[in-house]
């Protein structure tokens, strides 16, 4: 399951929905927000997401781990709108059998979220500057 | 002549003033209709960096455009 959510992310319920009764165990990878990127104090966030094709884009990733780790359950959800330090920007949990499908698959499915899905971060600075951040490895194309 | 719907996101909008506009345009690719909007609102980044989607789907910048598509420009990805 892939979704996008305006509000706080509610981790617990997510933690639930991933458990299943032959999961040995889950890996969990959650994204915060932090007070300081390339030496510039960021006071908030901005993410813009369009919606329609970011959760088409991330239910085909989240396939694509199960396809290559085979996991039992997993889960993303990524936030919109305005962030404050230390808010959970983004969550992904897997669930599987054992650790090694669970760890590959949680990498797999944030390091694919990063690059393709349609979202974009606005960084908000102390001294009130702002400016979108470009993702590094699209940068580097 | 083809009538193109642009939309805009992010950084894109912002430089275009604008979300969305639609277009007679001499195009054959999403490239081209990237070329003619950046001559138009003067953006400077290279493709290399952004991506496209046509009507909804995510596409390539060689990618073929009809009369009546809605062509999507996406600046870099920043999520997570």
């Amino acid at each position: 399951m892939f979704a996008i959510s305006d509000k706080s992310i509610a981790v617990d319920e997510l933690r639930d929905q991933v458990m299943n009764p032959g999961s040995g165990g889950v890996c969990v990878f959650e994204g915060w927000v932090r007070n300081e990127n390339e030496g510039r104090v960021v006071q908030r966030l901005e993410y813009e997401v369009y919606a329609p094709l970011a959760v088409k884009e991330g239910e085909i990733v989240i396939a694509e781990a199960k396809q290559r780790f085979p996991f039992l359950a997993a889960c993303c959800v990524h936030r919109s709108g305005l962030l404050e330090i230390g808010d959970c920007a983004v969550w992904v949990g897997v669930s599987a059998p054992h650790r090694d499908e669970a760890f590959k698959a949680c990498r797999y499915i944030i390091d694919e979220i990063k690059v393709r899905l349609p979202i974009w971060k606005k960084e908000h600075y102390i001294d009130g500057d702002s400016g979108w951040v470009n993702c590094e490895r699209c940068a580097n194309v | 002549m083809k009538t193109i719907t642009i939309r805009y996101f992010a950084m894109f909008r912002e430089h275009a003033g604008l979300g969305e506009e639609t277009l007679e345009l001499d195009v054959a690719t999403a490239e081209d209709v990237y070329e003619q909007t950046r001559n138009r609102h003067g953006s400077t980044e290279p493709t290399g960096h952004c991506k496209v989607a046509i009507n909804d789907t995510m596409a390539e910048w060689t990618s073929g455009v009809n009369d009546g598509d809605v062509v999507l420009l996406f600046p870099p990805f920043a999520g997570g």
